[in-house]
């Protein structure tokens, strides 16, 4: 799975990533005495009528310390490509859900096996639950390397908590695009007909076909909204008049070359893993076709033989088991297929948002040598 | 404010973190008070991570759930484990005996823990953020008022005094603060900041060239300010300032003199490199959805 799904770089040999599992909300669901609006009761209400909402969640709306957070997290624990995963605390408001608190979540280490991550998740929820922090689990965060987080891990993840609860997100932070001068963080849910299929475990061409999903349609953006109390803002301004001005202006650098041939890499290795896919593909289906032609020319002899049989006035031939005989190969299973098609569309998309901001940087910069 | 001992640099999430747990505060509650972690250097002490930790406090006595403390550390430990105690910190505006008190239980703890008072109530139209500690400790006191005018944080530097013998007092010794940030931390405070100006304190991520064109904006408005200086210095307004008009020679000779030939040349190599990435990526696209049409047929 590790070397059709994730780049070898990120995914190294740990097979597969152990993401935080959802079984909590269930438990629970005492009212915490905050000085916050209730939020539980909401939250039950909606985990009850799951199913019957089409898409329940049409924005999110995060809390500027769950950013810092997620920032810090990667910033400390992330470095040297590796992935960085936490858990995402908030309530649903009607369609809106509300993100405010995270906690991040350790990285899996070789003599720490089993560790027991569900107990690390049990003791934070509970210790945060007495200081009046939202307990509910509303999904899950990651980190990508150059945008590469389309893989079966994350999938399995995201349907297990989509199943779960209904409202849940998976945010993909991508801390390489933050550094280039913008916070990149994005939110996603698996589409109503990919929950589908993952219940039905179906991943055959004839049940893809029938549900009738392309790789555009498999994730369903969210839009974000960052939203601040009062005393954040206050702090803001206590920041912004003691801090150094350190506006850096990323955004505005020119260099190109490094983040376009690296993203061109991953894009090429995606690319040659969907070809070998095709490939797999392609053989199985002349197979088919080749057994089928078998199969009817069997079946043609044997009507011969019998008829012939039958004008000597000898017994019949049995009637075997075709299918014993010929026995159909193996459908590929269609979902990594899927996947990578997912993915590759995803490396498209951002190069081409790339290309678009340093074409728009080169021409104010040739605007600028021009008046001189 | 005195530069004696170790400068305490703080970074924003620390803040945030403050402020929500502030703002979650029990009933009845006045303050709240939390456990700092970081990390220590010779010369400074870098405060990347809290937790509040559950209390109460009333006339004559204070109770701190040290086993939540000692098993969120443990907890916090298990994902950042080069992070250690090095203090706690109170929202409230003055330094009570209760908190002599919590800092001595802290300071059992960590070797030298410092106590930062983040005033969230704003009694003095600011939030003070002070940090103080024992002359042997630093402890970061935040005071934090729930008014929202102003915080005030206090980092103090408590020492020993007293007659000796007698009972023995203890003095805190304020600390000078930084704010500090990684890149990508500037980044996403660059971004919340923004949110101050919008009438729901919301704003939305925008992507794409619309960045480009803000960013660009942005430079532009403080070209304008700089223009407008410049002006009032031509016209005699404003009496010329020397570091200034040293910073604008830099400004002005960072723009680098091409020839123009070299310029297109670089300019044209660079916009075709590309387009071409934008032409192959579009035919992968294209690719791709072709394929999914012929396998679903």
């Amino acid at each position: 799975m590790a070397a059709v799904c994730g780049n070898a770089d990120v995914f190294t040999g740990r097979v597969p990533l152990r993401n935080p599992s959802p079984s909590f909300p269930r438990v629970f669901t005492t009212q915490a005495a905050s000085v916050r609006a209730p939020g539980p009761v909401i939250s039950t209400e909606m985990a009850s009528t799951a199913g019957t909402l089409d898409s329940p969640v049409k924005q999110i709306q995060i809390e500027g310390m769950v950013v810092l957070k997620i920032i810090k997290h990667y910033q400390e624990e992330g470095q040297g490509s590796e992935v960085v995963q936490g858990v995402l605390l908030g309530l649903v408001v009607e369609d809106r859900l509300e993100i405010t608190n995270c906690f991040p979540f350790p990285q899996h280490t070789e003599d720490d096996a089993d560790f027991d991550e569900v107990q690390y998740q049990m003791e934070m929820m509970r210790s945060l639950r007495h200081v009046n922090i939202d307990h509910l689990h509303v999904g899950w965060y990651q980190s990508t390397y150059y945008g590469s987080f389309v893989s079966r891990a994350l999938l399995d993840s995201q349907f297990s908590y989509q199943h779960a609860i209904e409202e849940s997100v998976v945010l993909i932070y991508d801390p390489i695009k933050t550094g280039q001068g913008s916070l990149s963080l994005k939110a996603y849910r698996l589409t109503p007909k990919l929950m589908e299929i993952c219940k039905e475990k179906d991943f055959t061409p004839e049940g893809l076909k029938k549900a009738n999903i392309g790789f555009e349609h498999m994730f369903e953006e969210v839009p974000i909204v960052i939203r601040n109390s009062h005393l954040i803002n206050v702090l803001m301004w206590e920041l912004e008049d003691k801090s150094t001005v350190a506006d850096k202006h990323e955004l505005l650098n020119l260099s190109s070359s490094n983040h376009l041939e690296k993203s061109l890499q991953l894009l090429m290795d995606r690319v040659d893993d969907m070809s070998q896919d095709i490939v797999k593909f392609n053989t199985y289906s002349r197979n088919l076709s080749k057994q089928q032609q078998q199969k009817h020319q069997y079946l043609q002899r044997r009507q011969q033989e019998n008829a012939q049989r039958q004008s000597r006035g000898e017994p019949q031939l049995p009637e075997e088991d075709i299918n014993k005989m010929f026995k159909p190969p193996q459908p590929p299973p269609r979902m990594d297929t899927l996947l990578i098609a997912g993915q590759v569309n995803n490396y498209c998309q951002n190069v081409k948002e790339f290309t678009s901001q340093n074409l728009g940087k080169l021409f104010m910069a040739e605007a600028l040598q021009g008046h001189n | 404010m005195s530069v004696f001992g170790p400068v305490v640099k703080i970074h924003p999430v620390v803040l945030a973190s403050i402020c929500d747990s502030y703002e979650r505060r029990n009933e009845g509650a006045s303050r709240v008070i939390g456990t700092l972690l970081g990390t220590i250097d010779k010369h400074s002490i870098e405060v990347t991570n809290c937790f509040s930790v559950p209390h109460n406090e009333s006339e004559d006595e204070v109770a701190v759930d040290m086993e939540f403390a000692k098993n969120m550390y443990e907890l916090h430990k298990r994902v950042s484990p080069t992070e250690v105690i090095i203090g706690w910190y109170a929202t409230g505006f003055d330094i009570t005996e209760h908190s002599v008190l919590i800092h001595e239980y802290y300071s059992r703890e960590a070797t030298n823990p410092i106590h930062l008072t983040a005033d969230t109530a704003l009694q003095s139209g600011k939030m003070n953020i002070r940090a103080y500690v024992r002359l042997a400790h630093l402890s970061v006191l935040c005071l934090k008022n729930s008014e929202g005018i102003s915080e005030c944080q206090y980092v103090f530097y408590s020492a020993q005094m007293g007659v000796p013998g007698k009972t023995v007092g203890v003095m805190f010794t304020p600390l000078s603060v930084k704010y500090i940030y990684y890149d990508t931390e500037r980044i996403g405070v660059d971004l919340l900041q923004r949110t101050r100006m919008t009438p729901g304190r919301t704003k939305g991520l925008t992507s794409d060239l619309s960045q480009v064109a803000g960013s660009a904006s942005r430079v532009q408005d403080m070209l304008t300010t700089v223009l407008a200086y410049i002006e009032d210095v031509l016209s005699g307004k404003v009496t010329a300032d020397n570091s200034v008009g040293r910073f604008l020679m830099d400004l002005v000779n960072k723009v680098p003199t091409i020839s123009a030939e070299d310029f297109e040349n670089m300019l044209n190599s660079n916009i075709n490199d590309l387009l071409m990435v934008t032409y192959l990526s579009n035919l992968t696209q294209a690719q791709i959805a072709l394929n999914e049409k012929l396998v679903l047929l």
